[in-house]
């Protein structure tokens, strides 16, 4: 592999700068929000996600059908490729939301969906929760954030490979296989808590089953349909939690105490909304993690005057991130700067100094 | 034997809310309930010890600010991960208006 200035790892040397940096497990910028307002938007309902999660469920249940019943036609095909975004991609905001245990106010609600959604992204339910945890406490913290998607340079191979799933998948496969074995990978210990380890085995030997029960069904029926149904939706449905996933914080700055500097709010149509649960609102979800998906635009209005101009779509968000991405191939020091408001406070600018970016350079 | 302390005024919190109280160098987050009770934790969560005062509360649940960590904040008792140990109570009672706390 190229060595690269960065060390992602996190048991490596980027690890133990940033906890010296003071840049690990630190307090970040929060917008003023008065605390009643605040105490609003973070009230949990069980409506709006009731409602969501029975459209989910409810439209993959009819596409499923529809696709059971025109399989092998060609006229199964669009309804397999809208059944596979609910399966493959929807199930990413689903996984986040129910994660947070803001989707629904009701605890077992959350937990249902959590573990429906964590198995259809194949992310192990025990594993993500902490990693996620760790996400939030040292986002795009080099060596701290085991989610970082477009690292310096950034793996742009990894990243389109991933619009169908196949790096993800491959991976999570193999961890899984290693879990039903027992076995948990060194960075695993490092955030997984020793009380929870047994859980991930548990969760893995189970979903063993299912994956080995569907391939028996295949075999059975002499069709690959079983599959197309369950598991490799997560590869053909993949790409719009990629798409949209990859602009939260692709080729924004690292290593700040800042959500406004390192993550990215993008305005969406309604269907990727729908799809994405509102995590566009992506710099609001970080500096407020406790608001439901369903109070995120209230948020965003609230707050808007001190965050940097959201984007204007997915395509005019690409048309910034995916030059910034090319750029970070040659000059991975580089990044794009987001602009504060004139009148928005500066928060620990002493981050600021070592990733200035050289706005100067040749792309 | 510990003393019990000044803390608040029982109008200074919210029902069903919190407020953060520091005394002798330690931090604690003082609770009213619904039915008017009120309650006294350590202030910062055992996950990551970030402080709860900022945190979300439902019943007798207090919802930690960061990671959506719970614990009943009557018994301290840890609900929900990422949260795993139990979060120290101490006792409280209510005089002449006034919240105070015993510290140990």
């Amino acid at each position: 592999m190229k060595p690269t200035k960065r060390d992602y790892s996190l048991l490596g040397r980027d690890a133990a700068a940033a906890v010296e940096r003071g840049l690990a497990s630190a307090a970040w910028y929060h917008t003023d929000v008065p605390r009643k307002t605040m105490k609003e938007l973070m009230q949990r309902r069980d409506g709006p996600a009731m409602r969501d999660t029975a459209i989910w469920l409810g439209a993959m249940a009819v596409l499923a059908a529809g696709v059971i019943w025109l399989w092998p036609s060609a006229w199964a095909i669009p309804p397999l490729l809208a059944y596979g975004v609910l399966y493959g991609s929807a199930s990413d905001s689903r996984w986040h939301e129910c994660g947070h245990g803001t989707a629904f106010k009701t605890r077992w609600m959350n937990d249902v969906v959590y573990h429906i959604a964590s198995f259809m992204i194949m992310r192990n339910p025990v594993e993500w929760r902490w990693s996620h945890a760790r996400h939030h406490t040292d986002t795009i913290i080099v060596g701290r954030d085991p989610e970082i998607v477009a690292m310096r340079p950034p793996d742009l191979a990894r990243i389109l490979l991933n619009l169908f799933g196949i790096v993800d998948a491959w991976v999570a496969m193999k961890a899984m296989v290693l879990n039903v074995l027992g076995i948990l990978t060194e960075e695993e210990k490092s955030f997984i808590p020793e009380s929870e380890q047994p859980k991930v085995i548990r969760v893995a030997r189970v979903w063993l089953a299912i994956y080995a029960a569907t391939v028996a069904l295949a075999l059975l029926l002499g069709s690959i349909l079983p599959l197309m149904l369950v598991g490799l939706p997560r590869l053909y449905g993949a790409w719009h939690h990629v798409m949209t996933g990859v602009l939260q914080h692709a080729g924004l700055a690292e290593n700040v105490l800042d959500h406004r500097l390192n993550s990215r709010t993008v305005y969406m149509n309604p269907i990727s909304r729908f799809i994405y649960w509102n995590m566009n609102y992506h710099v609001e979800h970080h500096m407020f993690p406790m608001v439901p998906y369903h109070a995120l635009p209230q948020l965003h209005e609230l707050i808007r005057h001190d965050l940097p101009a959201a984007d204007t779509g997915i395509w005019q968000a690409y048309r910034a991130a995916w030059p910034a991405l090319k750029r970070q191939l040659r000059h991975e020091d580089w990044f794009i700067k987001r602009e504060l408001p004139a009148t928005a406070k500066p928060y620990r600018p002493e981050f600021y100094g070592d990733v200035e970016p050289v706005m100067g350079a040749a792309a | 034997m510990s003393d019990w302390v000044d803390a608040c005024a029982i109008d200074d919190i919210e029902e069903e809310d919190l407020i953060r109280f520091d005394h002798g160098g330690r931090t604690f987050a003082i609770y009213r309930s619904a039915d008017d009770a009120f309650f006294c934790t350590d202030g910062l969560c055992t996950h990551e010890q970030v402080h709860l005062a900022d945190g979300l509360v439902m019943d007798h649940i207090i919802e930690c600010p960061k990671h959506n960590g719970q614990f009943d904040y009557r018994t301290g008792k840890a609900l929900r991960a990422p949260v795993c140990e139990d979060l120290a109570t101490h006792p409280v009672k209510v005089e002449n208006g006034r919240v105070l706390v015993r510290i140990g």
